[in-house]
C-alpha cells in the first residue's frame, strides 16, 4: 500500500470537503484539475469514465471521488478519499445545524445565503464547461449536453432515462 | 418570526436504526442527482418525520453552507429527529451504502476498461450528465443575473475556474467573502431605508 498516495488523496479531498457549495457539481472542475493536471493520477478519458460511473451509480454524485480513489490507491484508497470529502464537511455542518435553527431568520444567515448564490452559480457553470472540455466526442457531447440540458428544463423526464439514452446515442453513432 | 420556531418533536420518534435504513434506501434507489427532491417525498410527505418548512429551513442551510448538500440535509433532518446519533445515523444511511455499490462498480469496472464500446458509451452517459449539472447552473445563474453584482460575481468566478484554471480553493476563498460582505451591506441598506 502506498502511503504517501493515501496522504495525497487526503490533502486534496479534504479541503474541498468544504467548497461543496451549491452541489456536488460545484467541486467537478477542481477534481479534475487535482486529477489529470497536478497529480496526473489519470488521463482525461478515464476521469470521464468516473465520471460517468458516478452518474449511474445511486446515492450522492459526490461518490466520484470514492471512484478516483479506488483507481490511485484500490480499497483503501477509495475509503480515505470518501472520508475525506464526507468527514469534514459532515462536523462542521453538524455544528451549524444548532445555530441555524437558533438564527434562522438573522440578517448574516440572509447574507450568507444571498452571497453565496452567485458563487455558486459561476462553480456550477464551469464544472460543466470543464466536463465538456474533457469529453469525448466534440460536437457530439456538446450537442448531447445541450440536448439533455433543454430536455430536464422543459419536461419531466426521469434524469436516468436522459443518462441511457446519451449513453445509447454515442454508441449508435461513434462506436 | 420568532415564534415560528416550532418544535416538532414527534411523539413517536422513529428508532436510529429506522433512520439508517429510510436514508439508505433514499441512497440506494435516487439515481441522476436531485436527491433532495427524493427526500422531501420520502420525510416530508410519506412519513411525515418532519414539516415542510423545517425541511425547507434545512435546505438551505445544507445549500449554502460548505459539504455535500444531500449528506447535509440527512445531517439535518437526523438532527432534527434525535440529536447527535439521528444525525450520524442520517449520514451513514445516505453514503454508506451507495460507496459500496460504487466500489463493486468501479471493481467490475476495471476488468472491461478496455473496452472501446463501453468507454464510448460511457463518453454519451458523461455528456448527458452535463445537462443534470447545467440546468442547476442556468437556475442559479438566473437568480444571480437579475441584479449587477451578483452578475459580476459569477462572471468572475466562471472566468477564474473555466478559463483561467485557477485552483477552486483561492477563487471561492476570495470571492465568497466578498460577496457576502456585500449582500450584507446591501441588507442593510434596505433595511435602514425600509
Amino acid at each position: 500500500m502506498n502511503l504517501k498516495n493515501l496522504g495525497d488523496l487526503l490533502a486534496v479531498f479534504a479541503p474541498l470537503s468544504f467548497l461543496t457549495v451549491g452541489g456536488g457539481q460545484s467541486i467537478v472542475s477542481d477534481i479534475h484539475r487535482q486529477s489529470v493536471a497536478v497529480h496526473a493520477w489519470m488521463s482525461d478519458g478515464e476521469f470521464l469514465d468516473l465520471f460517468a460511473l458516478s452518474r449511474i451509480t445511486p446515492g450522492p454524485g459526490s461518490l466520484l471521488v470514492t471512484l478516483v480513489g479506488w483507481q490511485v490507491a484500490g480499497l483503501a484508497g477509495a475509503v480515505v478519499a470518501s472520508a475525506a470529502i464526507f468527514l469534514p464537511c459532515s462536523v462542521l455542518v453538524y455544528g451549524l445545524a444548532h445555530l441555524w435553527s437558533r438564527y434562522k431568520h438573522t440578517a448574516w444567515i440572509r447574507a450568507v445565503e444571498a452571497g453565496l448564490v452567485p458563487v455558486a452559480a459561476g462553480m456550477i457553470l464551469a464544472a460543466s464547461g470543464t466536463v465538456l472540455r474533457a469529453a469525448e466526442g466534440g460536437a457530439w457531447a456538446w450537442s448531447v449536453a445541450a440536448v439533455s440540458t433543454l430536455a430536464l428544463m422543459f419536461t419531466r423526464m426521469n434524469p436516468f432515462l436522459m443518462l441511457a439514452l446519451g449513453g445509447a446515442f454515442f454508441w449508435l453513432v461513434l462506436a | 418570526m420568532q415564534n415560528q420556531e416550532s418544535e416538532t418533536t414527534p411523539d413517536t420518534r422513529p428508532a436510529l436504526a429506522a433512520i439508517f435504513t429510510a436514508f439508505a434506501k433514499i441512497g440506494l434507489t435516487s439515481f441522476g442527482g436531485g436527491l433532495s427532491g427524493w427526500m422531501m417525498r420520502e420525510f416530508v410527505l410519506r412519513r411525515a418525520w418532519i414539516t415542510e418548512e423545517e425541511f425547507l429551513s434545512g435546505l438551505a442551510l445544507a445549500q449554502s453552507f460548505p459539504g455535500v448538500n444531500v449528506v447535509n440535509l440527512a445531517i439535518w433532518i437526523g438532527f432534527r429527529l434525535r440529536g447527535g446519533a439521528g444525525a450520524a445515523m442520517g449520514a451513514l444511511g445516505i453514503v454508506v451504502p451507495p460507496m459500496v455499490v460504487a466500489i463493486g462498480l468501479a471493481a467490475l469496472f476495471s476488468q472491461v476498461r478496455d473496452s472501446h464500446a463501453l468507454h464510448v458509451v460511457l463518453a454519451g452517459v458523461a455528456a448527458a450528465a452535463v445537462g443534470l449539472s447545467l440546468q442547476t447552473g442556468i437556475r442559479a445563474a438566473r437568480r444571480a443575473a437579475r441584479q449587477a453584482v451578483p452578475l459580476v460575481v459569477m462572471t468572475i468566478t466562471f472566468v477564474a475556474l473555466f478559463l483561467l484554471r485557477l485552483p477552486l480553493l483561492w477563487v471561492v476563498g476570495a470571492m465568497a467573502p466578498l460577496s457576502i460582505g456585500i449582500a450584507w451591506l446591501r441588507l442593510r441598506r434596505t433595511e435602514a431605508s425600509a
